[in-house]
C-alpha cells in the first residue's frame, strides 16, 4: 500500500484541527472536476470531524490535459504567501468552469491582493519550485490520479465520496 | 482451483521476449530499438479510461523525472493504433503507445500480463535494464493505478547498481 513520503510540515497548508486525531492529505489539481466534487465533500467532512480532522491540500497539476491548472496552483501559493491560500483556493474550486488567467487576476483582487503581484509571480515563476514539490512528492508517494487522498499517512484507495471518506476517517480516528 | 486467471509475469533475471508492434498505423517498434536505455513497459487494461489521471496520462506527467534516468517509456494495451493515436493526441502523450492488438495480447501473454477471460492486459510494470533484462516488475490489481512510485523507486535502485558496477 502506497504510504505518504512527505510529512506534514509548517510549509503545507493546513485547514482544520491544528493537531487532529486524523490528517487527511489531499494531492489535488484546480482544474479536475473529481477534485472539485472532492472539495465539497472535505468542506463537509471538516463540519463533521471539527478540531479532530487536519486538513492538508497539495498540489497535483496535471499540466498536459489541464492547461490552466499550473497558473490556479502558483496563484493559491500567490494568495497563501499573504495569508490567504485557503481563500483563493475556495474562489478556484467555486468558479471552476471559468478558470483562466483574468479569473485568477479577478480572484486575487476580490482577496484585495494586488493583480499587479500576481501577474509578475505568475511570469517569474515564483511560486512553481513549490508547486513542483508538491507534485514530485506525490510521485514519490503513489499518487495516481486526482485527487488522491492520504489518511495518517495511508494513500486511500476507495471512492472519495462523502461516505467513504468519512468512514475511512472514523475507522482511525480513535486508534492509537 | 479451476483455471487460473492470471499468468506468472516474468520475474527479474529473466531476458525481456522481444517484440515489434504497431505505435501507429504505418509505423512500428520494436524493444531491440531501444537497446542500450533503461526501459518501462507498461501493460495496461484499455484506452478512454474515464479519469482525469490516468495511468498513461500521470506517466505522461512524469516523463522529466523518467529521463533524468535515460528511461524510455513504453505503454501497451490491445488498443489497435487507431485507437492509441486518438487517446495519445487527446492526451497529448509524449511517449510511445504500442498496440498488442494482432495476435491479439501475444505479446503481454509472453509477459505473463494477459487476462485470457477479458482480453485484456493486466495493470503490469517491468523495469529492463540497459541490457535488456528485466530488473523489476510488479502486477497491481486491474482497478488500482499503480502510479509511479514504484517505477522511480526501481529506477532508483538500477541506477545504484550501474554505478557500482562503475557504468556510468
Amino acid at each position: 500500500m502506497a504510504e505518504l513520503r512527505v510529512p506534514v510540515s509548517a510549509a503545507d497548508h493546513i485547514r482544520g484541527g491544528a493537531d487532529g486525531r486524523v490528517v487527511l492529505v489531499e494531492y489535488g489539481d484546480y482544474e479536475c472536476p473529481y477534485c472539485r466534487l472532492a472539495h465539497v465533500q472535505v468542506l463537509r467532512l471538516g463540519k463533521h470531524f471539527g478540531d479532530d480532522l487536519t486538513y492538508v491540500f497539495r498540489h497535483f497539476p496535471l499540466t498536459e490535459i489541464h492547461p490552466q491548472a499550473g497558473p490556479a496552483a502558483e496563484a493559491a501559493e500567490f494568495a497563501g504567501a499573504h495569508g490567504q491560500f485557503w481563500a483563493m483556493h475556495d474562489a478556484i474550486y467555486a468558479h471552476q468552469d471559468q478558470l483562466s488567467l483574468l479569473f485568477l487576476m479577478d480572484a486575487a483582487r476580490a482577496l484585495g491582493l494586488s493583480e499587479r503581484s500576481l501577474e509578475a509571480a505568475l511570469a517569474m515563476n515564483t511560486y512553481a519550485p513549490k508547486v513542483a514539490q508538491d507534485f514530485q512528492g506525490g510521485i514519490r508517494s503513489g499518487v495516481n490520479g486526482t485527487p488522491t487522498f492520504f489518511i495518517n499517512g495511508h494513500r486511500h484507495d476507495g471512492p472519495f465520496d462523502y461516505q467513504h471518506l468519512a468512514d475511512a476517517i472514523q475507522s482511525v480516528r480513535f486508534r492509537h | 482451483m479451476g483455471q487460473l486467471l492470471m499468468g506468472q509475469l516474468l520475474a527479474p533475471g529473466v531476458s525481456a521476449p522481444d517484440f515489434t508492434l504497431h505505435v501507429t498505423p504505418d509505423q512500428t517498434l520494436s524493444l531491440d530499438d531501444l537497446r542500450g536505455r533503461s526501459v518501462v513497459l507498461a501493460f495496461y487494461p484499455a484506452d478512454w479510461s474515464p479519469v482525469c489521471g490516468d495511468q498513461m496520462a500521470l506517466y505522461n506527467q512524469v516523463l522529466p523525472e523518467f529521463r533524468k534516468y535515460d528511461a524510455a517509456v513504453v505503454g501497451i494495451s490491445v488498443d489497435s493504433a487507431w485507437c492509441h493515436q486518438a487517446f495519445a493526441e487527446t492526451r497529448h502523450l509524449h511517449f510511445p503507445l504500442l498496440a498488442d492488438f494482432e495476435p491479439k495480447g501475444a505479446v503481454a501473454s509472453q509477459y505473463g500480463a494477459y487476462r485470457n477471460g477479458e482480453g485484456v492486459c493486466e495493470r503490469a510494470l517491468f523495469v529492463l535494464d540497459r541490457d535488456g533484462i528485466i530488473f523489476w516488475s510488479y502486477r497491481s490489481p486491474i482497478a488500482v493505478n499503480p502510479g509511479a512510485d514504484g517505477i522511480l523507486d526501481a529506477l532508483d535502485r538500477l541506477e545504484n547498481q550501474e554505478t557500482s558496477h562503475g557504468r556510468t
